[in-house]
């Protein structure tokens, strides 16, 4: 392997520098899991890696009274322990809490899941569903975009090659809101995504769901925002018409592939029963 | 394409050594600090058996560059035991046979002590959830969770 470069920048405009230095070359370090895996492999090639571990905003996670404010570094293990977070969007936790065994929490992070823009990446559809949006650095200063708009394919995100995210914010939701997070893979833990389902919904005080939104992954190129779903939950109690309808229109979303894991019939059903379920599991916590 | 000279701390002690970008904390643990109890599984972080402890997380070696390590504490199999005395894991894994080939381990007694650090009185399916990432094709894992549970009651005073 050729020799490379490291740089561990203090600041985000470092950061930004040392990926613009690298013109295309350049590689950012989060984590590690996923990365250190590619280059191993020879899949990919950097010639600098940036480690942006050491830059404040990337390892927080913040709570004020508006948002949650997630650095794109933070681990699983800390995401776990935020007492806030858990409470507030424990499908988000859970869906992070997903990625892989411990030794894999005390270093994967949200945003190395959202930036190798796997299609069956967990905790993305978990984020989406929470209308999270990210912060996104470059040599023009940052930009908010909705996380859905992150991941183009396979492999492939919206970011220039001297931009990186910096951190996640996911707006404080109204009272007598849930969601969750669920996926099939084919063993009990530690799997791929065979389809994910992430559910986010509010109701009023007579019950009636006020907003939602599903997303759902590894049933498309990229993850799916199924707005009909959602419209399907708005207005009603989250009956089985509307679950009914939510299925429809969840395995009416997919695009998926066949591969070892499922077929393409396989990916759509199973993508309307979880969406399903993880309404039902939403509406559990919307109601305590 | 200079090499990264890095200051850190393993098993209490400050160290420092001279590493390439792409060296693994793994490769620089063995190769460079002459650290072998830590051993190369699979190289991708799904067998453990590089597991080492970082400010207290346990993680994959060979996932980490050692450029990471700067200012970092580390834990490797090397300083569980003392000088006379083996820690209550690596006892309770010798007595209770929960070791065949012995190459998972080292992995096997960093992770289970990473556990006993945050939690000294674990469930069973709380070892067994904690474990899952050290993979052991010897002895069908009941011996190993055995002696996980024994350690803690020992170090518990039970």
């Amino acid at each position: 392997m050729p020799s490379i470069d490291y740089v561990a920048p203090t600041s985000v405009n470092d950061a930004v520098a040392a990926l613009a230095a690298a013109s295309g070359n350049g590689r950012v370090l989060a984590g590690g899991t996923d990365l250190l895996v590619q280059m191993r492999t020879g899949q990919i090639t950097p010639q600098t890696i940036i480690d942006i571990k050491r830059i404040a905003e990337t390892r927080e996670i913040a709570e004020s009274d508006k948002a949650f404010v997630i650095g794109a570094a933070a681990t699983g293990v800390e995401m776990s322990a935020h007492n806030g977070l858990k409470t507030t969007f424990p499908g988000i936790v859970e869906a992070m809490d997903l990625i892989g065994s411990q030794q894999i929490q005390g270093r994967a992070s949200p945003g190395g899941n959202l930036c190798n823009a796997s299609p069956a990446a967990d905790c993305v559809p978990a984020l989406i569903a929470a209308g999270a949006t990210c912060t996104i650095a470059g040599p023009n200063g940052t930009r908010d975009i909705p996380v859905e708009d992150v991941v183009t394919g396979p492999g492939q995100t919206c970011l220039s090659q001297d931009e990186f995210v910096v951190s996640f914010t996911v707006p404080k939701p109204p009272p007598r809101t849930g969601d969750a997070y669920l996926r099939l893979i084919p063993r009990t833990e530690m799997d791929i995504a065979v389809v994910g389902a992430g559910v986010c919904l509010t109701l009023d005080d007579a019950g009636v769901c006020q907003a939602a939104r599903v997303a759902l992954g590894a049933v498309a190129p990229t993850q799916v925002l199924v707005a009909d779903g959602a419209a399907a939950l708005i207005g009603s109690t989250i009956d089985e018409t509307a679950l009914n309808t939510l299925a429809a229109a969840a395995s009416a979303a997919c695009n998926p592939i066949d591969d070892k894991r499922g077929t393409v019939d396989y990916r759509k059903k199973v993508a309307g029963v979880l969406a399903t379920r993880a309404a039902q599991k939403a509406l559990e916590r919307a109601k305590a | 394409m200079t090499k990264q000279h890095i200051t850190t701390s393993v098993n209490g002690e400050s160290v420092e050594y001279l590493c390439e970008a792409q060296q693994t904390l793994l490769d620089v643990l063995r190769d460079e600090l002459g650290l072998t109890g830590t051993k190369e599984g699979c190289s991708t972080g799904d067998c453990g058996a590089c597991s080492v402890i970082v400010d207290g997380n346990v993680v994959c070696s060979c996932l980490m560059l050692g450029a990471e390590a700067e200012g970092r504490q580390i834990e490797t199999i090397e300083g569980m035991a003392t000088a006379d005395q083996l820690h209550p894991l690596q006892k309770q894994f010798l007595e209770q046979a929960s070791l065949q080939c012995g190459f998972c381990t080292p992995g096997f007694l960093v992770a289970a002590k990473a556990l006993l650090d945050k939690n000294p009185d674990p469930t069973e399916t709380e070892i067994r959830f904690w474990l899952a990432g050290n993979l052991c094709r010897c002895t069908g894992y009941d011996k190993i969770v055995r002696a996980v549970q024994d350690a803690a009651a020992e170090m518990r005073g039970a």
